[in-house]
């Protein structure tokens, strides 16, 4: 598979994604202003702080021309990943439900956390158990990934709470005693309905390798690059 | 703007003596005009001319076989092989902070991440030290909020991870925080490059943010009336930070040398233009011409001296050979970085200010850069303790022990010890950075479960460098209230402390760094402290074979009560063969042995527990430095053998604080027997909470711990990790915690003074 990991100004996790994506399969990376995404299969937004997100965040980011061409992708299905501040320009495009506010403590956490995999409990049949991302990683599965972040705060109106867990949306929760934010329903992750489009606040591209934390992001990598699409 | 004729400008206004002035003019052969003279009372002031520092600093060791740069470029740097190099430096933002913290620590930052790209390393880590007032006070809480908060703010955003650091509350900075900034790049040694403009001819490119009138009259006393206005005053005078501007700026510097397109490049800083043009002029032995028409401006009636001054941040000067222009202009734009080409280097040897035709400031390179007289200080030993004292152990006693502890049971002093702020686990601070981005930063073996996301504990903090093959460690200390009880011992222990740390990662030291954070240097005691204090590093760094390759002086940390603490902050940096090599400082398996490596001799001379009995005074005990050094080698060789399971370092609090800080990282207890010590005539609560250098509590299999012996140091096997609780006997004296107890009094820090939210 060749992953395309987006670069932004202000962008600050993308080497750290090429390196994950390429132990999944091959990456480049593919510069905002470009329409072009180099014949990527699947994509990554990766975390920082795109244009500085001094209005709010990924609310410019997702006006570039290369989102144009990753909401493309995404309608024909094709694997996109937005972690952290890549998440946050998913939500401002539309591409997933909700938003993301401030933390609750107002401040930046930085924390290995734990995560229950495809919602705990899942929906059979729902948009998890279609997620190429999540392909062999079962059921309220635990994953210790770090998450890094000031505005990680899921937020959704209740009855959109209601219905992505219904479809089979949530992706990732926050077990017992690690919702670092606030968010509602410690909400972690989220996918769109047909289940080819990942926002998750926790880094799993920091997580690949037991040296620098733990390997349990790789699977998330392994599993869009192995899974059939 | 301009004095009247025949009258003299107010130059002491502007921090000039009557000597200096008279001494411009017969360089200058005239009176300077208003923005030479505004030139040269900022490169001739202290923070930049070093004039009471510089005549010590020549007793620094600075070379070394794996010196790449040394102190006089931007940063300095160490070859750590495979074609590769690390940069690094600290530097202060002590005043700047203290005003306004947030912003001070921010742009701290910002300027020490832009020292070390200049050379064209990419910043890797960052680390910080923080000195406060007492957190009991409103004001010390505020300031430690902010800078943390700063610190975050631009650290995180850019994507440079904070690694490490310190913080320490003490009195004496009550109105005089520290905030030392330290970064570390990494360098292909074939794309570094030197700030030295060289090329007649070849044109000077500024880039980055716009020039404005912020910072004017913050590292300067510009703000007079008799230079301004009046208006820009009223601002400001701490300047505001974008980290997203530095991080275009940042990668666009970054592609520009790695496209071999600049000559050099030099960062702007404190005097701004000034002293980037100047610095790079000197050190290339060429002269440079400057139109302040062409630099862009956010106000556009700023006066020239204004332009030539400001400190406006994420700013670069670079130089650049005329066919090249254009093709960096370009790469300027594809980052949305500003740039634009200023001026021209020439051989005139002089730096020209021109306004479009007019010429409004000509200057000789040599008499700005170079020309400041160096003055020798005039040091007096102070007589007896400067600084306050306190009893406050039996209150911070009961605080910690829910008011049923007594200040004379050893139990009940190890947790107000570890619930002392300057002891206890900053995790509340580091978790506000982030410490992993890059993808570098080794989290240490986990104790169970998964890797912390920050290490608590003070030693080193460990960098994977994949290029090169192996990694580095980093550690950054230097204990103000030790360096006042003695300077010379205590400057000596802070370099102790750092090759100490570094050796319970494996990691042997390459260089150093340092910030000299001193009182009033015209003054005889904080003369002395400075004067032995530099001493002091010297002769630890000599007796270590490690070089000081750059560093940085903050002098004049004064308030209403006094001086500071006298506070050479040291970082250091080392190379571990092997990232995967390295010991963590928790306890890690149930039944290994405990044992204390090296030439510890314990005082309470100093020490944290004679701080809370409100008992400090003058005089430390001399460390055997040559012993220190062969300690470390010892465990530095264990660790990479993989022949222990934890090492860490006896720091503040002593032997006691060190054993628990391990239990409480390993989640394991430990049972042990002091009494070899008290058999040489210690008292017991010496042995347990006496401070000083050379004692390491390694963890392991017994034989393999009492094997190390045969490599010449003293090794003592105290006891094993084991169950629940802290368990140490020093004869008489029982002292008994659980675990959860030590690590409830270790991470009551946030929650003891409301930090939380």
């Amino acid at each position: 598979m060749l992953w395309g990991v987006l670069q932004f100004p202000g962008s600050c996790d993308e080497r750290d994604a090429l390196h994950a994506c390429g132990l999944a399969g091959e990456a480049r990376l593919v510069w905002h202003e470009d329409r072009d995404l180099g014949g990527a299969d699947a994509i990554v937004i990766p975390g920082g702080f795109s244009y500085g997100d001094y209005l709010r965040a990924g609310a410019i980011a997702r006006f570039s021309p290369a989102m144009e061409s990753v909401a493309e992708l995404a309608a024909g299905g094709g694997p996109v990943l937005g972690i952290c501040n890549g998440f946050q320009v998913l939500c401002e495009a539309g591409l997933l439900p909700g938003a993301l506010l401030l933390n609750d403590d107002l401040r930046f956490v930085c924390r290995q956390v734990e995560l229950a995999a495809h919602g705990d409990p899942p929906p059979p049949g729902g948009a998890s158990a279609r997620s190429r991302f999540l392909a062999g990683i079962e059921p309220a599965e635990r994953l210790s990934i770090p998450v890094k972040h000031g505005e990680g705060r899921y937020w959704a109106p209740e009855g959109m709470l209601d219905e992505i867990e219904a479809n089979g949306q949530v992706a990732f929760r926050y077990t017992a005693g690690q919702n670092p934010n606030g968010s509602a329903r410690d909400i972690a992750g989220v996918l769109n309905e047909a289940g080819n489009v990942l926002g998750l606040m926790p880094h799993p591209e920091h997580a690949v390798d037991a040296l620098t934390g733990s390997t349990d992001g790789l699977r998330l990598f392994e599993g869009a690059a192995r899974s059939p699409a | 703007m301009m004095p009247a004729a025949g009258q003299r400008p107010d130059y002491e206004a502007l921090g000039l003596t009557d000597a200096e002035f008279d001494l411009i003019c017969e360089k200058l052969g005239r009176e300077p005009n208003g923005v030479e003279l505004a030139m040269f009372s900022l490169l001739w002031s202290e923070h930049c001319a070093y004039k009471h520092s510089r005549k010590l600093l020549r007793r620094l060791p600075t070379e070394g076989e794996r010196v790449v740069m040394g102190p006089g470029e931007n940063a300095g740097a160490v070859d750590i092989g495979n074609g590769h190099a690390v940069a690094f430096k600290v530097e202060s933002h002590n005043h700047p902070s203290a005003v306004e913290p947030f912003q001070g620590a921010a742009t701290g930052v910002g300027g020490i991440l832009r020292d070390v790209f200049a050379l064209g390393a990419r910043p890797i880590a960052i680390l910080d030290s923080l000195r406060f007032g007492e957190l009991d006070s409103v004001r010390s809480r505020h300031l430690l909020d902010g800078a943390v908060r700063g610190i975050g703010h631009y650290g995180n955003s850019i994507g440079v991870p904070t690694v490490g650091g310190e913080i320490y509350f003490e009195g004496p900075y009550e109105h005089n925080c520290l905030v030392n900034a330290m970064c570390v790049g990494l360098a292909k040694r074939d794309e570094m490059v030197r700030a030295a403009a060289s090329g007649v001819g070849n044109a000077v490119v500024l880039m980055g943010a716009s020039t404005g009138r912020d910072g004017i009259g913050g590292a300067s006393v510009l703000a007079s009336a008799e230079l301004g206005d009046g208006d820009e005053e009223k601002r400001p005078t701490v300047q505001i930070g974008d980290p997203f501007e530095e991080s275009k700026l940042m990668e666009c510097c970054l592609e520009l040398l790695q496209r071999g397109l600049l000559v050099s490049l030099q960062d702007l800083g404190a005097a701004g233009l000034t002293s980037s043009a100047g610095e790079m002029a000197s050190a290339g032995g060429v002269g440079i011409d400057i139109d302040l028409a062409r630099v862009p401006l956010r106000e556009a009636d700023m006066e020239p001296f204004e332009i030539m001054v400001s400190e406006s941040q994420e700013r670069m000067l670079g130089v650049v050979e005329p066919a090249q222009v254009a093709e960096v202009l370009e790469i300027c734009e594809r980052w949305q970085t500003g740039a634009a080409e200023i001026g021209a280097v020439t051989g005139s040897r002089r730096v020209r200010v021109l306004r479009g035709e007019e010429v409004v400031g000509d200057v000789p390179v040599d008499a700005l850069v170079d020309g400041c007289p160096l003055y020798d200080l005039d040091p007096a030993e102070p007589q007896g303790w400067l600084y306050g004292n306190a009893d406050v152990l039996a209150e911070r006693v009961a605080t910690a022990t829910g008011a049923v502890g007594d200040p004379a049971d050893p139990s009940a002093i190890l947790l107000a010890l570890l619930a002392s702020p300057s002891v206890a686990s900053k995790r509340w601070a580091f978790e506000q950075y982030d410490s992993i981005v890059g993808s570098r930063t080794v989290r240490g073996r986990a104790g169970n479960g998964a890797a912390p996301t920050v290490s608590d504990s003070s030693d080193a903090a460990v960098l994977a460098i994949p290029e090169a093959g192996n990694a580095i460690a980093v550690s950054i200390d230097g204990n103000g209230r030790r360096v006042a009880c003695e300077p010379h011992t205590g400057a000596v222990e802070a370099v102790l402390e750092c090759a100490q740390n570094l050796a319970c990662v494996g990691a042997e030291p390459l260089g150093l760094t340092n910030c000299l954070n001193f009182g009033n240097p015209e003054k005889p005691g904080p003369a002395w402290q400075l004067d032995r204090a530099v001493t002091g590093l010297a002769d630890a760094c000599t007796a270590l074979a490690v070089p000081v390759v750059g560093g940085n002086v903050s002098l004049y940390n004064e308030g209403p009560d006094g001086p500071i603490y006298p506070t050479p902050v040291i970082g250091m940096v080392g190379e571990l063969p092997d990232p995967a090599r390295t010991a963590g400082s928790g306890f890690a398996r149930e039944g290994d042995a405990v044992a204390l490596l090296g030439p510890f001799s314990p005082s309470l001379a100093g020490s944290e527990l004679t701080k809370l009995r409100g008992k400090l005074g003058p005089g430390l005990p001399e460390p055997d430095v040559d012993g220190v050094a062969a300690a470390c080698a010892v465990v530095r060789d264990a660790v990479r053998a993989g022949r222990l399971a934890s090492a860490h370092d006896v720091s503040d609090g002593g032997l006691a604080c060190a054993l628990a800080e391990s239990a409480i990282g390993g989640g394991l207890g430990c049972r042990v027997d002091l009494s070899p010590l008290l058999d040489r005539g210690l008292p017991a609560e010496q042995v347990l909470f006496g401070e000083g250098t050379g004692g390491f509590v390694l963890s392991g299999e017994r034989g393999a711990l009492e094997s190390l012996a045969a490599e010449g140091v003293e090794v003592l096997v105290i006891g094993e990790a084991a169950g629940e609780a802290i368990e140490i006997a020093a004869g008489e004296a029982q002292l008994s915690v659980t675990v959860k107890q030590a690590e409830r009094a270790w991470r009551s820090l946030a929650e003891r003074f409301e930090l939380a939210s």
